[in-house]
């Protein structure tokens, strides 16, 4: 299991490093990938037991991977799994076979291993972790094609819209796991834990599952994510990794759903979503944009489904995330084709493009009424399922049930309207249009997956029972006294009326509403506020930055002493005792105090001077002073890396000196000589005190001690200081030669950037 | 350039650049028992670029150069992050050290320790920063674009 999790991070860099040149054999790796993924999972579903995996990282924090393969698990590993495999063939035909396509592949792989691992995930520790992951590789594909500002910037907003969302999950399970010792699902289950702390928590969690899901008032992100070319929308932002926020919620639904405040904020957004992504999907004449507001839409249905938390709506969730997964993936794909093969997607532009495509139309046609919930597809089974649930719902949760069951048959209406739209849109031949012109005719590689997967969705339909008995075990691993089963043919019931009555009001408003009429402008949606806020914090950042960043290096040395020291006092006299300078040795040699001397002396040689240059070298011979009190105090490594470091500022001193004016410049007005002096002067005394006062107030015994025991039998050095730095405290070093990479790699560009904006101000006339 | 080439530092570089590299080596790996170490190494070979790039300027400091400095610079952190996690991989803490006696004809009985790597890499390193510093510092923008 970790095993073929790892192997999607291995395939996704072997086909962006050593594959690069050969694009395909990539690709195939990775549907490669996939499928073995779906395997084990069809295979290791078939036991009873539930396999799982944990590696244990920080036990006391709950910190470490739990992978658990249940059946809810083993449904979404092949959803994910399968459909990965499926656009990614698809992609070989879409894209060209460029760089842009190699970057594409890999990390897809990657963002598939990702998801594979957070439906698997046994602990919101675990899917967190995964759900980061996801995140970002979904803002890398979105904003595949680098060089549009708009891609840019829906990935940027997705990134953070999801990655606050990501900090909201991070709080909830720490919370979590301080107030219950544990986010593992199985244990959470066994023993729910309840409090104020609890309820916080889980607000928290929703939250990021709201986000990632694209529930009101975070639902704006994902139409702008259309930006991303198709096979990334109808993978991600439609059949996976926005189902991410349904797989949280899922997970957590059967345990906390008996909470009011729960139930009313699941239904809230649910239904405010449905709204919304319906009523702006029968707007769109884009039809991509139009799968996008439908995806939305079918979010919030999800999450009224699963989050309700009763059994029966769990199952009907299962069976229609199943069911969306099939047909928008096979829709989005097939307006991939479309456009791939007319140049345009627009439903208002396209034309005639049925009878130039007939099993498109046929297959497209599968899909949409799959969408609108027409029998015999499978969209039809698991509609009815849900609606026939939801009429129980308010038995089990009272009001929050009504408005759920309301808000589902109108947003149902709405589908069926875009639905009908976007077939006629797509396919239809409208009078007074040009007929759209075919380009070039798909290949196998673009057509076969669409019409698979749309395939699927009659299939699907036509054995209902077949397909809900294997989804018996997802829905009970969620929730144990979760099962039902679906059919073809309901019998004359009230859900079966309902449905007429969809349908048939939803061709009313497809027939009747005009696009215009319906392109809401909600000012004070969560897309304004976002924008809003995101301006604000740019602005605010800007105005603080010129407040702070003045550009003058005598204030911004100023500044950092006097805080400095003023904080050193504080703390200093807060702890005054003089007990602590008792066993204060002035001295050892009196070599000590000659060197000691000559510092003091070169110190204030240096006020007296007004060559940069000069300054620089007597500071040094300072630093040179301190080696040698180092080196007389026995501590030969620091008074050879001190010596070392004096040598390489010089010369560095030397390399940036040359950039600037010989000779100080004068002070500025507001910190004249005096002031500057004072500063100075005041720093060295606080420091010292502070330093004489520490070194006598020890608390604990010294750690050395133990390092020079450990040094030659752990670590096999006689150097104590060489063994701290590489083994004992190896992490240190680690953590700081990484620093001074990072450094480093500031430095050169600043530099560059420096000499470019040299070089464009010298060019202007 | 900084004015004329000088004579002396010109001999100077000859003759040492090479010493200087082979004492910075004899510190780097001398470090476990006695002082020196990875930092103190690197540093003693970018004082041999320093003065290679003293006696001849960005120029020929170019030319001597193997690799990018860039490419130091990853190439110790990664020799650095391998050390630390290999022995994660058998079970052990990261970062534990194991010792191994060679015994190698003429030269005799060796200890190796596995730490020895981890300061390779902070050497790497530091010779990377000095250089990559130097040059972002120290090449003349009108020599780069002659």
């Amino acid at each position: 299991m970790t095993l073929l999790l790892a192997l999607h991070a291995l395939a996704a860099a072997a086909m962006l490093t050593v594959l690069r040149r050969r694009p395909l054999t990539g690709a195939w790796l990775g549907v490669a990938t996939l499928s073995a993924m779906a395997l084990f999972a069809a295979v290791a579903g078939t036991t009873a037991d539930a396999p799982s995996v944990s590696w244990q990282w920080v036990e006391a924090m709950g910190w470490g991977i739990h992978l658990r393969l249940d059946g809810f698990a083993v449904l979404m590993v092949l959803v994910v799994s399968v459909l990965g495999a499926l656009v990614l063939g698809y992609a070989t035909s879409y894209f060209d076979m460029d760089r842009q396509f190699v970057r594409f592949a890999g990390i897809f792989v990657l963002f598939a291993g990702a998801m594979n691992g957070l439906v698997m995930s046994g602990d919101l520790f675990t899917m967190f972790v995964f759900w980061e992951i996801t995140s970002v590789t979904s803002f890398l594909l979105i904003g595949l094609n680098d060089e549009s500002a708009t891609a840019r910037f829906a990935a940027l907003r997705a990134l953070l819209v999801t990655g606050a969302g990501g900090l909201c999950l991070l709080a909830g399970l720490t919370l979590f796991q301080v107030a219950s010792g544990t986010t593992s699902f199985v244990e959470m289950a066994a023993d729910a834990p309840t409090g104020r702390v609890i309820d916080v928590a889980l607000v928290l969690v929703l939250l990021g599952a709201f986000t990632k899901s694209a529930q009101f008032p975070f639902h704006f992100w994902l139409p702008g994510a259309m930006a991303a070319p198709t096979p990334v929308s109808a993978y991600l932002h439609s059949a996976t990794m926005v189902k991410a926020g349904i797989v949280l919620i899922a997970r957590m639904a059967p345990i906390f759903g008996d909470r009011a405040f729960w139930q009313w904020l699941i239904v809230g957004a649910g239904v405010a979503t449905m709204m919304i992504g319906g009523m702006r999907a029968l707007g769109q004449t884009d039809a991509k944009l139009l799968l996008a507001h439908s995806t939305v839409s079918q979010l919030g249905m999800l999450t009224i489904l699963f989050g309700i938390g009763v059994p029966i709506a769990t199952y009907a969730g299962v069976a229609h995330l199943l069911a969306h997964a099939v047909f928008k993936a096979g829709l989005f794909l097939g307006v991939g084709m479309v456009d791939h093969s007319f140049g345009t997607r627009d439903i208002s532009v396209l034309n005639d493009v049925g009878r130039r495509m007939r099993l498109a139309m046929v297959m497209g046609g599968l899909a949409a009424a799959s969408m609108a919930g027409i029998i015999p597809l499978f969209g039809f089974a698991t509609k009815e399922k849900s609606l026939a649930a939801l009429l129980k719902t308010p038995d089990y949760v009272g009001a929050a049930g009504t408005v759920a069951l309301v808000g589902v048959v109108v947003g149902s209406v709405l589908t069926v309207g875009y639905s009908i739209r976007l077939f006629t849109g797509m396919f239809g031949t409208k009078p007074g249009v040009v007929a759209s012109e075919l380009h070039h005719a798909p290949g196998f590689g673009l057509w076969g997956p669409v019409y698979l997967i749309s395939f699927a969705s009659l299939a699907f339909g036509l054995w209902p029972s077949a397909v809900g008995r294997l989804l018996d075990s997802p829905a009970s691993s969620l929730d144990a006294k979760s099962a039902g089963e679906l059919v073809l043919w309901p019998g004359f019931n009230t859900a079966f009326g309902l449905s007429v009555a969809i349908v048939l009001v939803g061709v009313v408003v497809a027939r009747l509403i005009p696009l215009r009429l319906i392109a809401p402008r909600l000012r004070l949606s969560g897309e304004g506020i976002f924008r809003v806020t995101y301006d604000g914090l740019l602005e605010f950042s800007r105005i603080a930055t010129s407040r702070i960043q003045t550009g003058s290096l005598v204030a911004y040395v100023g500044v950092t002493m006097v805080v400095i020291s003023a904080a050193l006092v504080v703390g200093a006299v807060s702890g005054f005792d003089t007990a602590l300078l008792d066993d204060l040795v002035w001295f050892d040699s009196p070599a000590q105090l000659v060197i000691v001397g000559a510092m003091v002396v070169l110190a204030l040689v240096v006020l007296f001077i007004e060559q940069r240059f000069v300054a620089a070298l007597v500071i040094g011979g300072v630093g040179l002073g301190c080696a040698a009190l180092f080196a007389l105090h026995g501590a030969p490594d620091l008074a050879l890396t001190q010596v070392l470091v004096e040598t390489m500022t010089i010369v560095v001193f030397l390399l940036v000196l040359r950039q600037v004016p010989q000779r100080f410049e004068a002070p500025p007005k507001w910190a004249p000589r005096a002031v500057r002096v004072g500063i100075a002067v005041a720093v060295g005394a606080v420091v010292a005190v502070f330093a004489a006062l520490v070194s006598g107030s020890r608390s604990g015994p010294s750690s050395g001690i133990d390092y020079a025991e450990l040094s030659l039998p752990e670590a096999g050095g006689k150097n104590i200081v060489n063994v701290i730095l590489v083994d004992f405290r190896g992490f240190d070093t680690f953590g700081e030669i990484t620093v001074l990479a990072v450094a480093a790699l500031g430095v050169a560009n600043l530099v560059k950037m420096a000499r470019r904006e040299k070089t464009t101000t010298g060019d202007r006339p | 350039m900084m004015g004329r080439t000088s004579v002396v530092l010109d001999e100077a570089d000859r003759w040492l650049f090479r010493v200087i590299i082979v004492v910075s080596l004899f510190v780097l790996f001398k470090g476990h028992n006695a002082p020196g170490g990875g930092f103190a190494g690197g540093l003693i070979a970018g004082g041999a670029f320093v003065l290679r790039y003293l006696a001849g300027g960005a120029l020929r400091l170019r030319r001597t150069l193997v690799f990018r400095p860039l490419a130091g610079i990853g190439l110790g952190l990664f020799v650095a992050a391998v050390t630390a996690l290999v022995p994660a991989l058998v079970g052990d803490p990261a970062l534990t050290s194991s010792i191994t006696m060679l015994d190698i004809p003429v030269i005799g009985e060796v200890k190796v320790v596995s730490s020895a790597f981890f300061d390779v890499g902070v050497y790497l390193l530091v010779v990377g920063v000095v250089v990559q510093i130097l040059l972002a510092l120290g090449s003349d923008p009108l020599e780069e674009r002659r």
